[in-house]
């Protein structure tokens, strides 16, 4: 288990009670967000389908390499990593 | 000319050549919008050549809060036709011209082709997809900026390079719900940050006066006055670049 940051992207921040960042304990990208998840339930649900793959204009990174470049959802964590959850945005 | 744009002239790296660089180039600018208004402005301002504006909405009281192109006479008014009244105010040198509609198909492909850079200051995914379809295909690099609520995001994606990562890299088309700022709220100013950053990097990669943003997503939470940078991933089945490079 290694201890790690969640950002939390501005539109899932109510869901996290307004938090902007959450650290968690997790071995993998997958059990920090599970655990995000148990604190802010509905969390998952907009970044991962039900299928459980990441949705189609979602990002995720560890530091600033996405998680496609490495192990997706298994990406495994050390400590300090900082994961970004990044939403496409659309607004002009 | 000199005197006009003598604070750029004046600047190392950009100079005289820059200036020349900025005077024979052309931008489209997709979206006459908070995002779309610092870029005209700020490339009018500089003495681009050229610009081809687009966009098919009439200017909203609501759209003056971020939309510093416009002003309370332009209410009602088709964005492009009232934003051409502005740049000629500014720089009647610059050639502007107007599409009030949405590009599309062969239309949007020569606009592309046409330009030197794009800028997507669009406001909904499928433009944003269509142009950069359009970019990748015709190699033309393309400057993008995305504004919600507090927070933007800005990338540079280099077309012209190979091989380089694009739009559709970054986020696969799937049928998300759109968030625009009509329902979620966005705040002007940080709007008008991400614009002008948009204007920077298309200075930047005409002028050559910098290196450009290329391979990185710059992300901006006005919130916490925070700068973010990523690596943007390059997709090596991508649908879109991975054919046509």
């Amino acid at each position: 288990m290694s201890r790690v940051s969640v950002l939390i992207p501005q539109a899932l921040r109510p869901l996290a009670g307004g938090a902007s960042l959450r650290e968690v304990s997790a071995a993998t990208v997958e059990e920090a967000l599970n655990a995000i998840e148990r604190d802010a339930p509905g969390f998952l649900a907009r970044i991962l389908t039900p299928e459980g793959e990441v949705r189609p204009l979602v990002n995720i990174f560890v530091g600033d390499t996405s998680i496609r470049e490495r192990a997706g959802l298994a990406t495994t964590l050390a400590d300090g990593d900082i994961i970004a959850v990044i939403p496409a945005v659309a607004g002009g | 000319m000199h005197e006009r744009y003598a604070r750029h002239i004046a600047l190392e790296g950009f100079g005289e050549a820059g200036q020349q660089r900025v005077g024979d180039a052309t931008v489209l600018v997709v979206g006459a919008g908070g995002l779309g208004s610092p870029v005209c402005l700020y490339l009018a301002g500089a003495g681009i050549g050229g610009l081809h504006l687009t966009d098919f909405d009439r200017v909203d009281v609501t759209n003056l809060q971020r939309q510093i192109l416009f002003a309370m006479a332009d209410v009602g008014q088709d964005k492009t036709e009232a934003a051409r009244n502005r740049l000629a105010g500014l720089n009647p040198d610059v050639a502007v011209r107007l599409t009030t509609g949405r590009l599309s198909g062969d239309d949007l492909l020569r606009a592309v082709s046409a330009a030197t850079v794009v800028a997507d200051c669009s406001d909904n995914f499928a433009t944003r997809f269509a142009v950069n379809a359009a970019c990748v295909r015709t190699g033309t690099p393309l400057v993008s900026g995305a504004v919600i609520r507090y927070e933007g995001q800005l990338a540079v994606f280099r077309a012209d390079l190979s091989p380089a990562p694009c739009y559709r890299c970054l986020y696969e088309d799937g049928d998300d719900e759109l968030e625009d700022c009509r329902g979620n709220g966005v705040l002007g100013p940080a709007v008008g940050v991400i614009g002008a950053a948009m204007a920077v990097e298309i200075l930047k990669l005409i002028s050559g006066c910098g290196p450009a943003l290329d391979g990185r997503l710059m992300l901006y939470d006005a919130l916490n006055a925070q700068w973010r940078g990523l690596k943007l991933p390059r997709d090596p089945d991508c649908p879109v670049c991975s054919t046509a490079q």
